[in-house]
């Protein structure tokens, strides 16, 4: 599978990822020699192989629906990069 | 002060530091004053640290020195160590080796640091690493590159590359660092140290940065497998935080380390030994392994066919999981924000642009394809089934025999920029290493030997939970051989 400038834009933004217009050539050159090395599977019948998530083949670990955490709002908030009144800012998304 | 010079506390292992600190021939104080010049001194040419804490540090080791007068010290009391900085540390920078996390002050710690603290280690500092761990050579880091302390041209390896390096300059007897697909033991091989990477689920991921979380598993690097075995039985143990944290007791890996090896046989897999191998590689690796027959133990050829499939697996279940964890690096609530934002979305592409480098956009990108609507059955489902087979391979090898060893890499140390503009190249730096991860097993690796200057590392494979027996294959080995005593002339 090889990828171009313009399809690479399209996973850029599905990623919301910013890439320049002029990196886009390389990053699509890099990608399709990447799905070029993944194509090797292909190589393989895996028809009937039930996939494997977990390494140990564990069921995830449930807990019980209590609070565990304290409030922590002042520290997490004194590092973000723009907060008032305890909440965070970001650009107006309603006009 | 008695018969120890300053000068000469780097040059031991924890394990003697450990009884040194136990006979009182020196304070956690002096040693950790020793060894923040010694960082102080060196740091420089190997940028092997990121941040150094040398205040805390100081404090630490105060107060590890009155835990002792207490009589409450255990073995790693006063022991000063470093921490990949991937691990999240209360009230000190935390950058993953970003730039999005350049600023990031961790507003807890990991359950990795917690538990080496509450054991009484000295946190020296925080060392170098890939950006996100992403990288086999320590240069995809915003903060430059590590270099190798056997040859400042070299690569320590990656991505734990300024652990291994720190480690094996005698900046740290131990650090910390994490393994998605080779990140302890390859850097481990290239700076002739060593590290054992855990069996998934086996140390905590709580607070340690996530990259591939199906894969990530943290470990010891140090100089000696006693050292590895001191700093695991710290480090493992179930939390309640991690949800695969598996609730399993952690053995006594120090006491098991002087078990006899006669009849214990080893696989050597015919496609660890093949194409693609550096032929003096293979060479000091059979060295190693004539090494092993005099000790008892029998090698038996295994084959593992699924081998060739684990790097492409890999490139998809690797970068599908990093595109959905690191999809939280918004610019909102932490990390890098860009310069006036004009919308949300604005703010959201242009924050992740800045904010991380080529090879984690690359890997996002690829992991956001593999993902993105009608790609998912070809693609991750297929490499789970891959995954499989791969895993179905080493049970197969396991009912035959005791432990798994081949080269931990295929060649020694290469130089800086040899393969920085290839990411497929790099990637096959790994081939030997990444399989263990996708199979979720232990793997250890130790030096064995060199071409030219520069070291090699011998892998060795365990069956799951068996940390204990490749500990102690790996110390039956040392107690015999040299290798972990070289120091690089530059750094002895």
């Amino acid at each position: 599978m090889s990828l171009g400038p313009a399809e690479v834009a399209k996973i850029a933004h599905l990623a919301r990822l910013a890439i320049l217009d002029e990196d886009a050539p390389a990053y699509a050159r890099n990608l399709s020699a990447i799905l070029e090395l993944v194509a090797q599977m292909n190589a393989v019948d895996t028809a009937g192989v039930a996939p494997m998530a977990h390494p140990l083949d564990m069921a995830q670990r449930l807990r019980a629906d209590a609070v565990s955490e304290p409030n922590q709002r002042d520290p997490f908030q004194a590092i973000a990069p723009q907060t008032e009144a305890g909440l965070y800012l970001v650009p107006k998304v309603i006009e | 002060m008695n018969s120890h010079s300053a000068a000469a506390l780097h040059e031991h292992t924890i394990a003697r530091l450990s009884a040194g600190l136990a006979a009182g021939e020196f304070s956690s104080e002096e040693l950790t004053r020793a060894l923040l010049a010694r960082i102080e001194r060196f740091n420089p040419p190997l940028n092997a640290f990121i941040t150094v804490t040398a205040d805390a540090a100081l404090a630490q080791a105060r107060a590890a020195d009155q835990r002792r007068q207490r009589g409450e010290a255990g073995p790693l009391t006063g022991v000063p160590i470093a921490h990949k900085d991937i691990f999240c540390t209360k009230g000190v920078r935390t950058s993953c080796g970003s730039r999005m996390l350049d600023r990031f002050i961790a507003p807890y710690d990991a359950t990795v640091v917690e538990k080496l603290a509450a054991a009484g280690a000295v946190m020296l500092g925080k060392t170098n690493m890939d950006e996100f761990a992403m990288g086999s050579s320590n240069e995809t880091s915003f903060y430059g590159p590590a270099r190798n302390p056997w040859d400042l041209d070299a690569v320590p390896g990656g991505s734990s590359g300024g652990s291994a390096a720190a480690v094996a300059a005698r900046l740290a007897p131990g650090a910390t660092g994490t393994d998605t697909g080779g990140s302890i033991r390859q850097p481990a091989a290239l700076c002739g140290i060593t590290g054992i990477k855990p069996t998934y689920g086996r140390v905590s991921r709580w607070g340690m940065i996530a990259y591939a979380s199906s894969l990530d598993q943290g470990g010891p690097m140090a100089r000696t497998a006693e050292d590895c075995a001191l700093l695991l039985g710290a480090m493992a143990g179930f939390d309640p935080r991690d949800s695969t944290s598996v609730d399993r007791p952690v053995p006594d890996y120090v006491a098991s380390l002087d078990r006899p090896l006669d009849g214990l046989k080893i696989g050597l897999p015919k496609e660890y030994f093949g194409e693609g191998l550096d032929g003096e590689v293979a060479r000091v690796v059979e060295t190693a392994l004539t090494e092993y027959r005099r000790l008892g133990a029998e090698t038996v050829e295994i084959s593992l066919p699924n081998s060739s499939l684990a790097i492409p697996a890999y490139y998809v279940i690797a970068p599908a999981e990093c595109s959905s964890n690191l999809a939280r690096f918004d610019g909102v609530r932490y990390g890098h924000r860009c310069e006036n934002p004009k919308d949300l979305l604005d703010l959201y592409t242009r924050s992740r642009g800045e904010g991380f480098g080529a090879e984690v956009k690359r890997r996002i990108l690829v992991g956001t394809f593999a993902l993105s609507a009608g790609y998912y059955d070809a693609y991750y489902l297929k490499a789970q089934q891959i995954r499989r087979l791969i895993s179905d391979d080493f049970r197969r090898a396991f009912q035959q025999v005791d432990v798994i060893m081949g080269p931990t890499s295929p060649t020694v140390a290469f130089n800086l920029g040899e393969k920085a503009d290839d990411p497929i190249t790099m990637y096959l730096s790994d081939i030997y290493t990444i399989a263990v991860n996708l199979a979720g097993l232990p793997g250890l690796s130790l030096p064995v030997g060199f071409v030219g200057q520069r070291p090699v590392g011998l892998q060795l494979i365990g069956d799951y939970f068996a940390e204990d027996r490749l500990l102690n294959v790996a110390h039956r080995y040392q107690q015999v051989t040299d290798w972990r005593q070289r120091a690089p002339a530059a750094f002895a």
